[in-house]
């Protein structure tokens, strides 16, 4: 009994300190990359460093407005094109498909998701990009080689999310709608896929943030010109690739206008996330439940 | 005059013999009950009639479920038809995720009627049909999941019901509710027998003596005595069936 005590103790404070140590480290890197980030906004100008066109270290000019595009452009274009076809991958798995099937495609599609971004990367360099050169035109290297990239990088993310949110919704649901008379269609499109909505939103979110946030893939295939892009065509530069590119050299106020662009990507990512936050909770209000 | 009539009947599960040589008259604008231990295969029986059973990849059947002289399991037999004409009441309330309004409208909705004004219409009969009515006509927009269990069987019975069904299928629909709401549920029924063909199952005798006229007991999938239900209670003919309603097995 008293060990039992004893035991149920020390778990308890053991999972408390390894939370807070994980927090802490959190708050550390937030906190070291604003310390390094700031004085670029000082010394630059917070809305000339959001807003301003240029990026040019070696005149002293750094404006990520054409970065802040690129990272959107590319983010968006990749959503477009994932969005729908993880999710009618997902509804043919977790409704259509017949079991055998289904125990071959999860895990093929969870392998996908462990697949390094180098590889995928490499992948663009050497196919997608001669590819898009040989359709299209111009060099290959383009916001659109990028968002290629990143919608296969996301679709297993969004798929295996949404896939287990369908099947969580409520055996009961489908059978009350059955026995109404409505088709397995019917049933998916007006019962199923509601239900799993706030789910489905995580998903999203979550394929959103690995797209914002990939820098290596997008490195090899972005073509990381500074400017705003008037076609899906032209090259761009992403925030993420921005600070891996010229980390490695970056010294004074060029070293801290980098953390700059981290912590603008980071406001970024954060607004989008109260965004989509916003949007499932109020959602979920509203349907009076929802299943994730 | 017999609304359904089932000939022979038997249904497996797999090498799982559910439903053996099941012979029944369930008659028109009256109630059935089906009484029997868990297990005993009513559910499965009560899913014949509207196929539900067809979504189980196992299932298999011999023999004949007639409605109105019509073998449900004819191969001209549109299923969404028939499961509009046989409506179905599950064990626990499981209205949808969406607005009161919504859920008795789904029903219509899906079957093609999409005209807001016929829709106000029929969700309000539908709902005053189910004794529902008064208790949500000021908060049709609010979701279904903030009513109360019995509130939400009665939604169920009113999304049925909202599908002008011939035949109404329950599977203990009390059996997750509290003595008032089960009042009102039984009350419901009495009223909805003068319209439609009403089979129940039901694991409380008493109820069985209170809402049906006749009834049927079920034993390891078979019928072992169908009759009048003051019959069958006051004077059963089979001694399982005495043994049972007397509370010695089951
Ligand atoms: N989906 C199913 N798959 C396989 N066997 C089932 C299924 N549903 C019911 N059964 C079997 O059918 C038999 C009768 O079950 P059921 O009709 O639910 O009984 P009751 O409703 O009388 O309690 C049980 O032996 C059960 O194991
Ligand atoms: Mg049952």
């Amino acid at each position: 009994m008293d060990k039992n005590r004893i035991n149920e103790f020390l778990i308890e404070k053991g999972l408390f300190i390894t939370a807070i140590f994980s927090i802490m480290v959190i708050f550390v890197i937030i906190l070291f990359i604003l310390m390094e980030g700031l004085p670029a906004f000082e010394e630059y100008g917070f809305f000339n460093f959001l807003f301003g066109l240029a990026w040019s270290p070696n005149h002293g000019e750094y404006g990520v407005f054409a970065m802040i595009i690129g990272s959107l452009c590319v983010t968006l274009l990749s959503l477009l094109m994932a969005v729908p076809l993880s999710l009618l991958c997902a509804i043919f798995m977790a409704e259509v498909a017949p079991n055998n099937i289904r125990k071959i495609l999860k895990p093929v599609v969870e392998t996908l998701s462990g697949i390094p971004s180098v590889v995928y990367g490499f992948f663009g360099l050497i196919v997608l990009v001669p590819f898009l050169r040989e359709s299209f035109g111009g060099t290959g290297f383009s916001m659109f080689a990028a968002s290629l990239i990143l919608t296969v990088m996301v679709l297993p993310t969004i798929i295996s999310i949404s896939q287990d949110s369908l099947r969580a919704v409520p055996h009961e649901y489908r059978e009350a709608s059955f026995g109404l008379g409505a088709t397995n269609w019917q049933t998916i499109k007006n019962i199923v896929f509601p239900a799993a909505l706030p789910g489905i939103v995580t998903a999203i979110i979550l394929g959103m943030g690995r797209a914002i946030g990939e820098t290596l893939a997008v490195i090899m295939v972005v073509g990381n010109v500074v400017q705003i892009p008037s076609s899906i065509f032209d090259p761009v530069r992403t925030l993420t690739a921005n600070i891996a590119i010229e980390m490695g050299y970056a010294t004074g106020l060029h070293y801290n206008a980098l953390f700059g662009t981290a912590i603008v990507l980071f406001l970024i990512i954060m607004i989008l996330l109260l965004v989509a936050n916003y949007i499932r909770y109020k959602y979920k209000v509203d349907i009076g439940g929802g299943y994730l | 005059m017999n609304k359904i009539e089932v000939e022979d009947l038997n249904v497996y599960f797999g090498d799982n013999h559910v439903l053996k040589d099941v012979n029944i008259e369930i008659p028109k604008n009256n109630v059935t009950a089906l009484i029997g231990p868990s297990g005993c295969g009513k559910s499965t029986f009560i899913r014949t009639v509207n196929r539900m059973n067809d979504l189980i990849p196992s299932f298999r059947h011999e023999g004949n479920v007639l409605l109105d002289g019509v073998d449900v399991y004819n191969h001209k037999m549109d299923v969404v038809d028939l499961r509009k004409k046989v409506g179905m009441v599950f064990q626990k309330p499981n209205p949808f995720p969406k607005s009161i309004f919504e859920n008795v409208a789904y029903g219509l909705r899906i079957h093609g009627i999409n005209d807001n004004d016929s829709l106000s219409a029929r969700v309000e009969e539908a709902l005053r049909s189910a004794a529902l009515w008064d208790e949500v006509e000021d908060k049709l927009e609010n979701s279904a999941m903030g009513l109360s269990g019995g509130q939400q069987q009665r939604l169920c019975i009113a999304r049925t019901i909202a599908n002008n069904p011939k035949v109404i299928l329950m599977d203990e629909p009390c059996s997750a509710l509290d003595p008032i709401s089960t009042t009102k549920i039984e009350d419901l029924i009495h009223k909805l027998k003068r319209d439609y063909t009403i089979i129940i199952v039901t694991h409380n005798m008493q109820q069985a003596t209170r809402v049906s006229k006749y009834t049927s007991f079920f034993l390891n999938g078979e019928i072992i005595e169908s009759n009048l239900t003051d019959k069958i209670f006051i004077d059963p003919q089979n001694k399982k069936t005495e043994d049972y309603i007397t509370g010695r097995f089951g």
